[in-house]
């Protein structure tokens, strides 16, 4: 569907360069009160209506680090390459992060703060609604390496390496979402205001992330960069063997490794983020 | 004719849209409320929180799915992997019935999000009818269209708009979900009489009614779903359960969403047009 003109009405050029308003004569009767293309318009205004309400849900985060103007010609550059192509909209927002990275001009001079909170509200999204496996049961058949084990994570984990601490500039906008939603009264400006002030304290600062859903709340649980390491390992195939090497990487003191390394997996397994594979007999 | 092959031949009184404003009110006071309609698409996921919400209603409530996506009137085929979706959540739910729109509004794989408009053709009647068929085959469970709100029209259209209804139906041997505040929309937007569109449909094969309220701008009348329903649109729910008999009605609302109470107080107002069909029923 093609981007509403400035001033919000239907493109005065078709496609084809012709005037709109003699194609559409061609195809659509006109009413007593509209003309053909006026008819039309209602639908074109109403798709982009639809769609951009829906992506600014997704992203109403990313919306308060570019503010409207910016965040509106956006979503009008990516729903143009990428219309959605599935039946439900909460797809929508899918290609957002590859997009982005791929036409940074959008989010310049915040490109990496704007790169950061897409990934993470994505991340949401996919943690609200995902599948949750059932949690895998730590009964290894005899015979089997414990090493040699691979655990599959949760399809509604994320696991996130980010630049700037986006959780907590998220967590405090949908505080004051919801604020703003018990006390109606409340201005609109107090609200760019404070999230203004947020964006300013923000310090890049290497943040790892897990998204996950917990007793159906989404939560954002804070990694050491070795339990992101580890886990990135688990998620993308690797033993447990595989993925400790990995983490040893990382630089973890040595001393109590062992001790740490059992907590986390209790922390885990406790959470349920281990799942069994879909295919039972593979792996375990 | 409360119950017939298209509603399961189930006896449903006045029901209201199960929408997310309300899901603490039903799940913690238990409303008496006859039935609810669920929005497929918002419960065709693979987790989550909306699933365990419905999982609750189904423990206390009749639910019927009603879709907005399917697009029989696309020009493409049945979408497979959103039917085996809608399949699974049949089964969930165990609607006695499926409701989805008379329009199309997708093309080559991309989705509008919205109801649109069907030439009124008989090579489009035979098209909508065999992909209605193959829906019902593959889900096993009556199907009834709904004839949308609509604001153009095409040269090419055959036949009136209730015509290219009926033609439909008889061609699929399907059911009618008959929105009368849809009737009223275009009857305003395309200057026909809404009675006349009531008197011409076959009455037997109308599975449940949809009520709704809707916005009179100064050159055409929106399909809102945010106001109570208004004095013509009752007076067209009247004539049309003249026809019909008792059957399944439900309220939409679903913008500017009031109270639980508003919205289940407003869709009662449709009881006390019922005890006066003893006397009234037009034999079809």
């Amino acid at each position: 569907m093609r981007p509403l003109t400035a001033r919000g009405g239907m493109q005065p050029k078709w496609v084809n360069g012709r005037s709109s308003k003699k194609v559409v004569q061609g195809f659509i009767k006109p009413g007593d009160r509209l003309t053909a293309f006026e008819r039309l318009e209602i639908y074109n205004r109403q798709y982009w209506f639809r769609l951009k309400d829906c992506f600014y849900e997704d992203y109403a985060g990313l919306c308060s680090i570019l503010g409207n103007r910016r965040f509106e010609q956006l979503a009008c550059a990516y729903l143009a390459k990428h219309p959605s192509q599935s039946y439900t909209l909460r797809n929508l927002g899918q290609h957002l992060v590859p997009f982005l990275e791929a036409e940074p001009k959008w989010i310049l001079p915040h490109r990496q703060l704007a790169l950061d909170m897409a990934r993470l509200e994505w991340a949401h999204v996919e943690a609200f609604d995902n599948e949750a496996r059932p949690s895998l049961k730590f009964d290894a058949p005899s015979g089997v390496d414990p090493v040699q084990i691979r655990l599959p994570l949760q399809p509604h984990l994320t696991l996130l390496e980010l630049r700037y601490e986006v959780d907590h500039f998220l967590i405090e906008l949908k505080r004051g979402a919801g604020l703003r939603a018990e006390a109606s009264h409340a201005r609109g400006s107090d609200n760019q205001r404070s999230t203004s002030q947020i964006k300013r304290r923000l310090q890049p600062e290497t943040t790892h992330l897990a998204v996950h859903r917990q007793a159906d709340g989404v939560f954002y649980k804070r990694l050491q960069p070795a339990q992101y390491r580890i886990l990135v390992a688990l998620q993308t195939g690797a033993t447990l063997e595989e993925a400790c090497v990995e983490m040893m990487a990382s630089g973890l003191a040595a001393a109590d490794v062992g001790t740490q390394i059992k907590d986390w997996f209790a922390d885990w397994a406790y959470l349920g983020w281990f799942c069994e594979p879909l295919l039972k007999s593979v792996d375990i | 004719m409360p119950a017939n092959a298209f509603n399961g031949f189930t006896d449903y009184g006045i029901g209201i849209g199960l929408r997310v404003p309300h899901y603490d009110h039903i799940l913690s006071r238990k409303p008496a409320v006859d039935w609810f309609e669920i929005i497929s698409e918002n419960f065709m996921v693979d987790g989550g929180l909306p699933l365990k919400v419905l999982d609750r209603i189904l423990e206390q409530y009749r639910v019927v799915q009603h879709g907005v996506s399917i697009y029989f009137g696309s020009a493409e085929p049945l979408n497979r992997e959103h039917l085996l979706k809608l399949k699974r959540l049949i089964r969930r739910t165990q609607t006695p019935w499926l409701s989805d729109h008379l329009c199309w509004g997708s093309v080559d794989g991309r989705y509008t999000h919205d109801l649109l408009p069907m030439p009124y053709t008989f090579a489009a009647a035979k098209i909508t009818a065999r992909k209605i068929r193959e829906a019902r085959d593959f889900l096993e469970v009556p199907i009834a269209v709904e004839n949308v709100s609509s604001y153009a029209e095409f040269h090419v259209s055959e036949m009136t708009e209730w015509e290219f209804l009926t033609e439909v139906v008889e061609q699929a041997d399907c059911g009618i979900l008959l929105d009368v505040n849809n009737i009223y929309v275009s009857s305003r937007n395309h200057g026909f009489d809404p009675r006349e569109y009531l008197n011409a449909i076959p009455a037997h094969r109308v599975a449940q009614i949809h009520i709704a309220g809707h916005t009179q701008y100064r050159k055409y009348t929106l399909d809102t779903h945010d106001h109570p329903v208004l004095d013509p649109v009752w007076k067209l729910y009247q004539h049309a359960i003249s026809r019909t008999g008792k059957t399944a009605t439900l309220l939409e609302w679903d913008a500017r969403i009031p109270s639980f109470d508003e919205v289940h107080n407003e869709a009662r107002k449709a009881e006390k047009f019922l005890p006066q069909l003893e006397t009234q029923t037009i034999p079809a």
